[in-house]
């Protein structure tokens, strides 16, 4: 399939000093030599403990965004959903902005909506260590492989709610 | 019958806290509380890490302030290092990364947290009073809070090696200098630079200062009570976030400590435990529990210092005192006035700091004869933080101990609330969700992150709740719902 010229920017996010919640982190560092030997050149990487206000901006600057997070949720090992703008859950502080939020934030600051989806990974293990546990990693294995065809491929649907797994 | 309010969670602060507010019978208030109910932790399980490892883990404390934590530690194990002074490249990075922390971080709190308080009152409508207000009433200035944001931010990557958890400050130094062409993306980009941000800070003052003018009543007569302020002043008076030594005035602006070497904190500062929250009450030693507390922030320093050393702060700070005629600034809302000085100041800080070659040089790091104990303090977006450790003979931490400056303003924090309880709420037929956020917005101005007072793993939304004499709840508030 040919690739379409979008430009992407995938952002994980999660803490990772408590484990699994580190994944989205390790999804982007997993990609950086891959995004580079294969000169995809229209997908941008970033990572963070968190996302933050000015990532509003940010996402303003691109046609499609994927985030990627951690997931307590019972999944088989991972989901990719589609994210529409939200002003809930927002205000009481800084240290939880969600996706949704930003997506709202960018449209009413920056009259801009990115495609937006989230990528949610099972993750088994929240210690206080860094490391990913032996599980999780095996659903990052699966979650990497599924990005790597979304992303050189450019296969997206208008709604998607994909679940991966065995 | 006495009847218990609760506000759980208190909004729009980083943390998570709740308020009760206890009333009799003759609906008045008898008594308040902020408690704070996070779980406390990092203190202890850093104890038996290698000591070079603080000033990384523990910045793992809060995503909104980790550059202070990594900082303070950085100081206190240049002490343990046996490094007493830094090379020209390693002060000047460290105090462009903190500049960079203290910008982004009051332009986060006033735009994001505060500004729809001033902007709707504490009684708007609680649908429209929030960040999404002020983008649909005042977009320009949103927009300018978020990029002032993204720019303090830019100043911290490059110098701490990450926006949020960097790397840059290690024991007798840095890591990493300031290249050319980091050093023009904040100088020379056309749509953020440096100079940019002195305009915007003073258009952001200028806002608040008209806003002033037409609601003097409510900024000038919000909670207001006197209280002694401490912080960090330089050896001649001047406002110095990154170093000094500690300076604590009276409610008459006497200098009841001057000149004191933060290494003797200890002898001079005390924390009293109380079984209602997890958060401690410090208190200076000589006055005891009861007369001993204080503020810290903003507010607390433009009181403390004698001068701020950049131009167009200094003539902000000289209207600011001009406003109490010399005198100690009691007013609570004051802070956000205090603290847009500061944003201002930072912003002169950063373009005069990014002008400097120093920053380019290469002696990033200093050696010396190791040492088992070092403190390190600095002042914090939101106040003075302590950073205390002792290692042992294996290079072990085996103490540690954090007095951050949200902890430092927990007794003004709860005498606010009393405050405004009893001035919104007493005599009152019916309590309203303005009234309870009267006692939020009251809490708000000290800017308290609840996460890094308690040292929380966890979870962290603030709650308001009212319970009768027999202590059974009668009626909530938690917001979000």
């Amino acid at each position: 399939m040919t690739r379409k010229k979008i430009k992407t920017l995938v952002y994980g996010f999660g803490n990772p000093g408590r484990e699994d919640d580190g994944i989205g982190n390790a999804m982007i560092q997993r990609l950086q030599s891959w995004v580079k030997d294969n000169y995809i050149l229209d997908v941008d990487l970033e990572s963070n403990y968190q996302l933050n206000i000015e990532d509003a901006e940010l996402i303003s600057n691109y046609q499609r965004v994927i985030f990627i997070d951690a997931s307590k949720e019972s999944l088989k090992s991972c989901k990719l959903e589609k994210l529409t703008p939200t002003e809930k859950l927002i205000e009481f502080t800084m240290h939880a902005v969600s996706p949704s939020y930003l997506l709202y934030l960018c449209d009413e600051l920056f009259k801009k909506i990115p495609e937006c989806y989230l990528l949610t990974i099972k993750g088994e293990n929240w210690n206080i260590k860094e490391g990913i546990s032996k599980k999780a990693s095996m659903n990052l294995d699966k979650a990497e492989l599924f990005l790597r065809s979304v992303l050189r491929d450019s296969v997206f649907k208008k709604s998607i709610c994909h679940e991966m797994g065995n | 019958m006495l009847k218990k309010i609760t506000i759980e969670p208190v909004t729009r602060v980083e943390g998570h806290g709740k308020v009760t507010i206890l009333m009799d019978e003759e609906k008045q208030v008898k008594q308040t509380r902020l408690h704070i109910v996070e779980f406390r932790g990092f203190e202890r399980f850093i104890q038996g890490r290698p000591y070079w490892e603080a000033p990384v883990l523990v910045q793992r404390l809060c995503g909104i302030c980790p550059v202070s934590h990594h900082l303070a530690a950085a100081k206190a194990l240049d002490t343990i290092a046996g490094v007493d002074k830094l090379t020209a490249v390693g002060e000047k990075m460290r105090r462009l990364m903190h500049y960079g922390q203290i910008f982004q971080s009051h332009a986060l709190h006033f735009f994001h947290l505060s500004s729809p308080d001033l902007l709707f009152g504490v009684d708007g409508d609680p649908k429209t009073r929030n960040v999404i207000g002020v983008i649909q009433e005042h977009r320009d200035l949103a927009i300018k809070g978020v990029m002032m944001r993204k720019f303090g931010q830019q100043v911290i990557e490059f110098t701490a090696g990450k926006k949020i958890h960097g790397t840059g400050a290690i024991p007798g130094g840095i890591n990493k200098n300031l290249s050319i062409d980091e050093r023009d993306a904040l100088l020379k980009n056309p749509d953020l630079n440096a100079e940019m941000m002195v305009d915007w800070a003073q258009e952001a003052l200028a806002f608040f200062k008209d806003y002033h003018s037409k609601n003097k009543d409510f900024i000038d007569n919000f909670s207001v009570f006197e209280s002694s302020s401490m912080s960090l002043v330089r050896a001649d008076g001047a406002m110095d976030l990154y170093h000094g030594k500690l300076r604590v005035i009276d409610k008459n602006g006497n200098k009841i400590l001057d000149d004191v070497d933060y290494n003797d904190y200890n002898k001079y500062i005390e924390e009293e435990v109380k079984n209602w929250t997890y958060m401690k009450f410090p208190y200076l030693k000589f006055l005891g529990k009861e007369k001993g507390w204080y503020r810290v922030g903003p507010l607390a320093r433009l009181n403390t210092v004698d001068f701020i050393p950049t131009p167009l702060a200094q003539k902000e700070f000289e209207i600011f005192k001009a406003y109490t005629n010399g005198k100690p600034n009691s007013s609570c809302l004051h802070t956000h006035w205090a603290r847009l000085i500061e944003i201002l100041h930072s912003a002169e800080v950063i373009r005069d700091l990014l002008n400097d070659p120093d920053l380019q040089n290469n002696d990033l790091m200093l050696k010396g004869d190791k040492r088992f104990e070092g403190v390190g303090v600095i002042e914090a977006p939101r106040g003075t933080l302590f950073h205390h450790y002792k290692i042992d003979q294996n290079d072990q931490i085996t103490m540690a101990n954090l007095i951050v400056s949200t902890t430092h303003n927990n007794t003004a924090m709860n005498l606010s609330v009393e405050n405004v309880a009893k001035s919104y709420l007493s005599n009152q037929e019916k309590i309203t969700e303005g009234m309870l956020n009267a006692v939020e917005t009251a809490i708000r101005a000290y800017d308290p992150c609840l996460s890094c007072a308690t040292h929380a793993m966890g979870q962290m939304p603030l709650e308001i709740i009212m319970v009768d004499n027999n202590g059974l709840e009668i009626d909530k508030l938690r917001v979000p719902q």
